[in-house]
């Protein structure tokens, strides 16, 4: 075979092989690229520098106290990380409420550190333009129960009754669309536009996948997301005003949504499209 | 015993089940009162988004209530107001512009706090429903509404029901997903009327 003949054969075999790929790809739905897309970048999750800029918070004095947050105790005693968001929301002897993660930093921030709680909750969210410290220190914390079960208890009574108000929340129907959570998200295997939708109510695998996978970075925004986050865009969508940053209505929707997700293996922080 | 203390022994035992409280001292009651008030509580103005959206009317309370499940009597009764709520176009047609009606479906956009009260409202179909056949990004919490007009034809009476179910979807069937876009002044009836059309203009995509 001499050179030209070579460079034929090359190209007719790339050309046959791209040729089904095409006619492969056909078949493959949004969400089985999207799954695929995760497996290609799952070991370089850009989330990971939230977790990395979160440790560094954790760890660092800052705030009119200047103190760190390894005094803070998210449930498992003084400083324990390893595992907290796996039992989240939970009651809090201290501040006698149910707290989820975002709202326990709140408190650790504001008691521990000095910071007044208006300067975290105006803008909690990250942006463009700016990072959020409360974020990338949930982010961080969340990642330390990659891998651990979900067991968020409902023995006290407080977390059941967040629970049931939760629940009640989900099925919520107001503003001018007449939307709740349960408008698209309980019934399975229904998708809005391309994007496929969670069956947070009746699909324990769905309320699982789901619940498991936040915090989360989003590749469309280039930027890592919290639940609190996830919760306020979708009340958003439904045309609904805001929900207060770390308010009750948003932890007691959160434990409802935490229990339905018990027995799966935390798998976040995760990447979106 | 007698009939009439049995009676009342079944009554009072029927009343202290309802009021027996179902964990922890909340009755389903309390906790329908607690999550109204938190919910009342813990949203707030955003941009054209005011916290009074938390606020029901009486179908969204009822549709709520009873998880979009509601018992006969009520469900008729909801429903006949919706009916009865529908303003028909003055001039008495149904059918506008089905180009204009499928740029509406395209759009999702409106009312919420990202956006301006001026900003244009979309009709958000595509979100829910199959409509033309060369758009294939489609949702599929609605039925698909292809061919919808080359299957059940395209008369007088079926624009006047397309118009209706527009209008108020909760005419038909009081907890239906479908927003209300008449009775909740999200579209104009102009845009009512190119959404009919889209749906049952012989020359509309959705036909083809």
């Amino acid at each position: 075979m001499n050179t030209n003949q070579i460079c034929r054969a090359v190209m007719v075999l790339a050309l046959s092989t791209s040729l089904t790929a095409v006619a492969e790809e056909k078949a493959v739905t949004d969400s089985e690229r999207i799954e695929q897309y995760r497996e290609m970048i799952s070991d370089g999750n850009p989330a990971e520098f939230d977790e990395m800029r979160g440790e560094e918070l954790w760890k660092t004095p800052a705030g009119p106290k200047n103190a760190s947050l390894e005094q803070c105790d998210l449930g498992k005693g003084k400083g324990v990380v390893k595992g907290a968001y796996a039992e989240m929301p939970r009651y809090f002897k201290d501040t006698k409420m149910v707290q989820d993660l975002e709202s326990r930093l709140l408190t650790c921030m504001t008691t521990l550190q000095g910071i007044p709680e208006e300067q975290i909750t105006a803008k909690p969210f990250a942006s463009d333009k700016k990072d959020s410290d409360i974020s990338s220190l949930a982010t961080y914390v969340a990642g330390q129960s990659k891998g651990m079960k979900m067991k968020v208890s409902t023995k006290h009574p407080k977390v059941k009754e967040a629970y049931e108000i939760g629940k009640r929340i989900f099925n919520y129907r107001a503003g001018p669309y007449d939307f709740a959570c349960s408008t698209c998200h309980a019934t399975s295997g229904v998708r809005i536009r391309m994007q496929d939708l969670p069956n947070m109510r009746s699909s324990k695998k769905d309320a699982q996948t789901a619940y498991t996978s936040w915090p989360a970075y989003r590749v469309s925004q280039g930027l890592t997301r919290s639940f609190q986050w996830r919760l306020n865009d979708c009340f958003r969508q439904q045309r609904f005003p805001e929900p207060k940053f770390a308010s009750e209505a948003t932890i007691a929707l959160t434990t409802y949504l935490a229990v339905s997700a018990n027995g799966a293996k935390y798998a976040g922080p995760g990447l979106k499209r | 015993m007698k009939t009439k203390s049995m009676i009342g022994f079944a009554v009072s035992l029927s009343l202290a089940m309802v009021a027996a409280p179902s964990h922890a001292g909340s009755t389903a009651k309390d906790l329908d009162a607690k999550t109204a008030m938190i919910v009342k509580r813990d949203f707030r103005d955003k941009g054209i988004a005011k916290a009074t959206r938390v606020n029901q009317d009486e179908l969204q309370a009822a549709c709520s209530k009873y998880v979009d499940k509601l018992p006969k009597k009520l469900k008729a009764k909801l429903e006949a107001k919706e009916a009865e709520a529908i303003q028909w176009p003055a001039d008495g047609k149904y059918m506008g512009d089905w180009k204009a009606g499928e740029k509406l479906a395209q759009s999702g956009k409106g009312m919420t706090w990202k956006d301006k009260e001026e900003d244009p409202r979309g009709g958000n179909c595509y979100n829910c429903h199959q409509l033309s056949a060369t758009e294939i990004a489609y949702g599929t919490i609605g039925p698909s509404l292809l061919h919808f007009g080359k299957e059940r034809g395209y008369g007088e009476d079926i624009q006047r029901y397309a118009y209706a179910r527009i209008y108020s979807a909760k005419a038909g069937n009081a907890c239906a997903n479908m927003p209300r876009f008449g009775h909740m002044g999200i579209l104009t009836e102009a845009q009512m009327k190119d959404l009919v059309a889209l749906l049952l203009d012989p020359e509309s995509p959705v036909n083809k």
